[in-house]
C-alpha cells in the first residue's frame, strides 16, 4: 500500500512521510524545529496565522501548511493553535542519546515536570519511557497544554503521546 | 398576529449568524428556537474550529456560541423567542408556533430556515437498545451535561463526526473500543484519526457493526467485515464487550418545514439527501424563503455560519437595505463559502451543487 | 456516571433535588433534563414500545425514543424535559394518552 493509504485507512502517518517534512539536517543540528503532521488538504490556516515569524506558509487556505526552516525559531506557538493537533516540535540538540519532541495535550491529569510517564506511538502502543521536561497551560493556550517530553532519540517518528500510570 | 421585517427559524449557528447580519443590515429580526438556550449544537463543539481566521478557525465551538449569544443580547434589532417550536408555514405565509404551551401566530417580510439536521439511524439487530445512541446524543450527555453515556464505546462512523467524538469520548474519561467504518477509508479530516489512533483507539475499515448484544440494554457488539460491495462477509463476525453503540452516519436535513414553503425540493445524495433548490443568494423557488446551515446541505459549522451570513444579508436586502456596501458585504460571504468548498474536502458538495444547477 | 474533572469544560448545575423513577427516589440537579439525571443514576431503560425496551437517542427532542410519563402526563420527551423538584417519573409502555 502507498503511504497516504494507510495514512487514509489508519489514521498513521509513515514513517517517509514523516522524514519528508524535516528541515535540513544543518537545520536539525541547531535547534527546535517545527514538524506540521498535517497531510491532507483541508481548508484550515490557523498555523499560518499564528506565527509571529511568517515562517508557516500556505499557497491558500485548502493547500497543506510548508514550514520555511530559516524563519522558524521553534516558539511552538502553532502547537497550541492548530485545530488538528497536527504540529510537533523536535529538539535534537539536547544531548546524551535524546530528543525533545513537544506535543499539544487534552486529557486530565495533566503530567508535571519531572515526570516518568509512557511513551506512545501512533497507535497508542507504550515504545518507551519518556522524562515531561515543561508544562505550558494557561489561558492563553485554552485548554491545549503543551507538553515536551524527552524521549530516546530513536523515538523521533514514533513518540506521539504519553499516558500516565 | 405578530410581525417582523425577518423571521428566523432555528437558533442555531446558521440562525444566529443569520440574525445577526439582517440585523446588523438595520432590519428588525424575529428569531425562535426550540431549546432553552441559542447556540443549536454549537454547545456542545468542544474541539477548535477549521478554515480561516474571518471564520473564527481555531476557537472552540463552545467559546463561538458565546461570543455569537453575547452579540444577539446587545443587539436592540433582534427579538428572541426561545422554548418556541415552529409548527408549520402555510400558504399565506403565516406561520405558526407553540412556546411554553401557547400557540402563535406571525408573518414576517423575509424568513429564513435554519432547522438544522437530524442524525441517521443504521440498521442492525438490536439497533433500538437502550445505549444505542446518535453520536449528538453522546455529545449533549457528556459536554452539555457533565454525563458519561457509558464505560466504553463502539464508534459506529470514521467521518469527522465520529473521530471528534470518540476524541471528546477519551477527553471524559470514557474508553472507546473502537471505531468502525463500512468505507475502505476513513471519511473525516486525517488529522483527526491521526489524534485517535495515538490514543490508542483502532480505527477498523471496511468494517460493520451486525447486531447490538443484550435485554434490557447494550452489553455488546456483533463487528462483521465487509466487502466491496457492502455486504457481510460471514464468518467474519466477532463479538466485543461494550456496553454503548454510538451511530456516526450521517445526518440528514430536516426539511419538512422548507417543504411546506412550497419550494422545490431535489434529492441530492452528496448533499445530504432532500434539500431546498436555492439561488447563490440562499433564496429558494419559493421566493422570499432563505435557507443556512445543514438544511440547506450537510456540511460542517463553519459552512453554516457563512450561509447565515449570506441568508441574513440577502433577506435583508431584499427587504429594501440595498445599499451598495451591504450587497458588497454579502458578496464578499459568498466568494469566502467558495474558497472555503474549492479544495479536496469540498469536491462532494461541489458536485451536489452541480447536480442541482444543471436542472436535471 | 457524571464527569468530575473534565480537561475543557466546567460543568454548572443548578441546586441538587429529588425525584421519583417508578417509586424509588433519586437525585438530580433542577433544570437538567429528566433523561439526564436518569442517566447518571445508570437508568437507560426509559419505555416500552412493543414490548421492547428503549432509551435514549437523540437527546434534542427529534426522535421520540424517550417518550415517559411524567407527574401522569405522558408521550413527555425527557431529553428536554427540565428535572423540577418532587417529579414523579414512570416507564411507558405503548402509545399514551391524550387527556383534555
Amino acid at each position: 500500500m502507498e503511504s497516504y493509504e494507510i495514512l487514509e485507512s489508519t489514521g498513521v502517518a509513515t514513517r517517509d512521510m514523516f522524514e519528508n517534512l524535516l528541515p535540513s539536517s544543518e537545520r536539525r543540528a541547531k535547534g527546535p524545529y517545527i514538524v506540521m503532521e498535517c497531510y491532507e488538504e483541508i481548508p484550515c490556516n490557523p498555523c499560518v496565522t499564528s506565527c509571529k515569524f511568517g515562517a508557516v506558509q500556505m499557497e491558500e487556505l485548502n493547500k497543506c501548511p510548508h514550514v520555511d526552516y530559516e524563519k522558524c525559531v521553534g516558539c511552538a506557538n502553532c502547537v497550541s493553535h492548530c485545530p488538528g493537533l497536527a504540529c510537533f516540535m523536535i529538539n535534537e540538540t539536547v544531548g546524551d542519546g535524546k530528543i525533545d519532541i513537544t506535543f499539544p495535550y487534552e486529557l486530565k491529569p495533566v503530567p508535571a515536570k519531572g515526570d516518568i510517564v509512557n511513551a506512545l506511538d501512533r497507535k497508542g502502543a507504550v515504545v518507551g519511557k519518556a522524562e515531561i521536561v515543561r508544562v505550558l497551560s494557561g489561558p492563553r493556550m485554552d485548554h491545549t497544554n503543551v507538553i515536551t517530553m524527552r524521549v530516546d532519540k530513536e523515538l523521533i517518528y514514533d513518540a506521539r503521546n504519553i499516558s500516565l500510570e | 398576529m405578530k410581525f417582523s421585517d425577518i423571521v428566523v427559524i432555528g437558533g442555531g449557528p446558521a440562525g444566529m449568524s443569520a440574525a445577526l447580519a439582517a440585523a446588523d443590515a438595520g432590519v428588525r429580526v424575529t428569531m425562535m428556537d426550540r431549546g432553552q438556550v441559542l447556540g443549536g449544537q454549537l454547545i456542545k463543539q468542544t474541539h477548535r474550529f477549521f478554515g480561516s481566521e474571518r471564520e473564527r478557525a481555531g476557537t472552540r465551538g463552545i467559546e463561538i456560541v458565546k461570543i455569537l449569544r453575547q452579540q444577539i443580547a446587545e443587539n436592540k434589532n433582534i427579538e428572541v423567542l426561545k422554548n418556541t417550536e415552529c409548527l408549520g408555514i402555510y400558504s399565506d405565509g403565516v406561520i405558526s408556533y407553540e412556546t411554553d404551551g401557547k400557540y402563535g401566530l406571525m408573518t414576517g417580510e423575509k424568513v429564513i430556515i435554519a432547522t438544522g439536521a437530524a442524525e441517521k439511524m443504521l440498521q442492525f439487530e438490536n439497533n433500538d437498545l437502550p445505549g444505542v445512541y446518535g453520536a449528538g446524543a453522546v455529545q449533549t450527555l457528556m459536554n452539555v451535561y457533565g454525563i458519561q453515556p457509558g464505560q466504553k464505546v463502539l464508534m459506529i462512523g470514521a467521518g469527522n463526526i465520529g473521530l471528534i467524538v470518540s476524541y471528546q469520548l477519551m477527553q471524559a474519561g470514557v474508553q472507546v473500543a473502537a471505531i468502525v467504518e463500512a468505507m475502505p477509508k476513513i471519511g473525516g479530516y486525517k488529522v483527526h484519526a491521526s489524534k485517535v489512533a495515538r490514543m490508542g483507539v483502532p480505527i477498523l475499515t471496511r468494517k460493520t457493526c451486525k447486531a447490538a448484544l443484550g435485554t434490557d440494554h447494550v452489553t455488546g457488539a456483533v463487528l462483521a467485515d465487509m466487502d466491496e460491495h457492502f455486504q457481510i462477509i460471514p464468518g467474519t463476525e466477532e463479538e466485543i464487550e461494550v456496553d454503548t453503540i454510538c451511530l456516526a452516519v450521517g445526518l440528514a436535513p430536516l426539511s419538512e418545514l422548507v417543504s411546506q414553503t412550497r419550494c422545490k425540493m431535489r434529492y441530492i445524495p452528496q448533499l445530504g439527501g432532500f434539500v431546498p433548490e436555492r439561488d447563490e443568494n440562499l433564496e429558494l423557488t419559493a421566493k422570499g424563503y432563505y435557507v443556512a446551515g445543514d438544511v440547506s446541505c450537510i456540511e460542517e459549522a463553519t459552512a453554516a455560519m457563512i450561509e447565515g451570513s449570506i441568508a441574513g444579508l440577502s433577506a435583508a436586502i431584499a427587504t429594501g437595505m440595498n445599499h451598495p456596501e451591504i450587497i458588497g458585504k454579502r458578496d464578499e460571504w459568498i466568494k469566502q463559502l467558495e474558497n472555503l468548498r474549492s479544495g479536496k474536502t469540498g469536491a462532494k458538495i461541489r458536485s451536489g451543487f452541480a447536480v442541482m444547477n444543471g436542472g436535471k | 456516571m457524571r464527569i468530575t474533572d473534565h480537561p475543557v469544560l466546567e460543568f454548572e448545575h443548578g441546586p441538587k433535588v429529588q425525584f421519583t423513577f417508578e417509586g424509588k427516589t433519586y437525585e438530580g440537579y433542577e433544570g437538567e433534563p429528566i433523561a439526564a439525571a436518569l442517566h447518571a443514576a445508570g437508568v437507560k431503560k426509559l419505555r416500552e414500545h412493543d414490548g421492547r425496551p428503549r432509551g435514549l437517542f437523540c437527546a434534542i427532542g427529534n426522535c421520540s425514543s424517550c417518550l415517559m410519563e411524567v407527574n401522569g402526563v405522558t408521550n413527555v420527551r425527557v431529553c428536554i424535559e427540565p428535572l423540577k423538584a418532587g417529579m414523579v417519573v414512570r416507564l411507558q409502555t405503548g402509545h399514551g394518552r391524550l387527556e383534555f
